[in-house]
């Protein structure tokens, strides 16, 4: 359980759910889950472009994800958000899709950067996961009031003087950022359950936003944790309890709330 | 003329097939493709791909044909999706969000067990990315079928769709089963996707639901053009992007081919680009 491969899995994962669990509570508090799902996914075309050329993929899974972000903020300003998001995931996928094809790659590793390898964590690539997790969080405690505006009422936030449009870049940015450091752990399809599952639970059952927060990282570490611990117990996907757990949360979370005000 | 069709295009049967399955998937997604978004459903049109995927990889585990998995599992995620309220955009959010999540879960299991239970290397890739050439020509009569009881679903309740979907306080108010309405496009929607992405695999079938109708929107007055404008642009993409595909296995200096879906996409961007660039203002 904590053996020696275990434990990078641990550090990893931990850290993955904290940033998981603040960066998705604005996910979900913006309405900015395809987003969330977009640009992970297309991060993944950079990964596989990266193998091509034989640089490191956290190179390619940070270019695509800060280029898919930059082309979403782009478009949405001209277009409707969730057309402009969906042009820009099916064309960054497609570019993924040929970059696959040009390569031999086999099919393990693509498995592996679409739903995750936990185990597959090096020691080496510890320091840098926690770097970026760490300039994540840093960026949202700057942005946090800003962006909480904005989420709220972009109009309010505009007569406070809050430049909306360089909110809504920041953000993306982030979301980037938090991207390009997870997806080598859990995946690009997964990142997804864990940036929405347990932000959306704790929005249902806390008020403030700053409880929202706390109770949205300490539901991503559980999900995370329980997760591990089942993975290895049963020696299925990880990707599969993360995306099982994550939705047990908000249904959970939605029955006591109905539970509640009965 | 062989610099633009190299050898045995027409001749090839997989080709054929291609050409004709392509188009019948172009034509579904306009008519359903400009509906959503009208409906601003793009989130959930791409959600039920992935939706689908996990219904054909459990299927395949279990013997099942995958077309019936996808189908299935679309539909399963479509009426989820209603049951968690898709009424408030932000709930809406959620709701495609939790949905989804779950589904890719539930995706990496199957693909687990697909891959280790049989040894077929190729699932996941397959599955995702699609292979417009190598769908077998004896689906074409049930996909066929199913393309007819979409387009004829949505055209039965096309008014009262058009009308929600603008002003939804205006339809209750004149009393339009606005539920019924919502349910019925949900059902239709994951029928279209989850037929299109085990044609032409799930990036292709967001593509060609969302581009075409996007591209057109942009540029009629009325929505019944719009989707006739959406089938023509979604035909013209994919044959071309077919044509194109076959072509590159002759190009120098690799002869490694690229994939259709790289080519359909490409070609659905640039034509949305160009009418984005031509008509300045947005449908907003």
């Amino acid at each position: 359980m904590f053996a020696g491969y275990m434990l990078n899995a641990w550090e990893s994962g931990t850290m993955v759910a904290v940033v998981a669990g603040v960066v998705g509570f604005f996910v979900v508090l913006r309405g900015s889950a395809f987003q969330a799902h977009a640009i992970p996914n297309g991060a993944f075309a950079g990964a596989a472009g990266a193998n091509l050329l034989g640089l490191s993929p956290l190179l390619g899974l940070g270019v695509f994800s800060v280029l898919g972000a930059l082309a979403i903020n782009t478009l949405t300003r001209r277009a409707k958000s969730d057309v402009a998001t969906a042009l820009v995931l099916v064309l960054l996928l497609a570019i993924g899709a040929a970059f696959l094809s040009q390569s031999t790659q086999y099919e393990p590793q693509i498995y592996s950067l679409l739903f995750g390898e936990i185990v597959g964590v090096s020691t080496a690539e510890l320091l840098p996961t926690a770097l970026l997790g760490l300039v994540c969080i840093l960026c949202v405690i700057v942005l946090f009031r800003p962006l909480l505006l904005t989420s709220v009422s972009q109009d309010v936030a505009k007569s406070r003087g809050v430049n909306n449009a360089v909110v809504d870049g920041a953000f993306l940015l982030v979301v980037a950022l938090a991207t390009t450091m997870t997806i080598p752990v859990v995946g690009s399809f997964l990142i997804f359950s864990l940036l929405i599952g347990p932000a959306a639970a704790a929005r249902v059952i806390a008020q403030k936003p700053s409880s929202a927060v706390l109770l949205s990282v300490a539901t991503a570490l559980a999900v995370m944790w329980g997760s591990l611990l089942s993975a290895y117990t049963w020696n299925w996907p990880i990707g599969f309890f993360v995306g099982t757990y994550s939705a047990v949360a908000y249904v959970a979370a939605v029955l006591s709330r109905r539970l509640r005000t009965q | 003329m062989s610099y633009i069709f190299e050898p045995g295009f027409f001749s090839n049967a997989p080709v054929r097939t291609a050409l004709v399955m392509g188009a019948l998937v172009a034509i579904v997604s306009a008519v359903v493709g400009v509906v959503t978004i009208i409906r601003s459903q793009s989130f959930a049109g791409h959600a039920l791909t992935d939706v689908a995927t996990a219904g054909g990889s459990g299927a395949t585990l279990v013997n099942i044909n995958p077309l019936i998995g996808f189908i299935t599992g679309a539909v399963i995620g479509s009426i989820a999706m209603e049951a968690g309220g898709m009424k408030r955009a932000r709930q809406r959010d959620i709701t495609t969000g939790i949905v989804l999540g779950f589904a890719t879960g539930l995706s990496a299991l199957f693909l687990y067990l697909d891959a280790t239970k049989s040894a077929n290397s190729g699932v996941t890739q397959q599955v995702l990315f699609g292979s417009i050439f190598t769908v077998s020509s004896s689906l074409l009569p049930i996909a066929g079928v199913i393309s007819l009881a979409v387009i004829g679903a949505v055209a039965i309740v096309w008014r009262m769709l058009v009308v929600t979907s603008v002003n939804e306080e205006i339809a209750i108010s004149k009393g339009a089963p606005t539920r019924l309405v919502g349910t019925v496009y949900m059902v239709a929607l994951a029928a279209a996707v989850g037929l299109s992405s085990i044609l032409i695999g799930s990036i292709l079938s967001t593509a060609l639901l969302i581009g075409p109708a996007a591209t057109a929107l942009r540029g009629s007055k009325s929505l019944v053009r719009a989707v006739f404008g959406a089938a023509g642009i979604g035909i013209a993409a994919t044959w071309l992007g077919i044509l194109l595909s076959y072509d590159s296995y002759y190009w120098e200096p690799s002869n490694q081919g690229l994939p259709v879906s790289f080519f359909i996409v490409v070609l659905i961007v640039l034509s949305y680009a160009v009418a984005a660039m031509w008509h300045r203002s947005p449908r907003k």
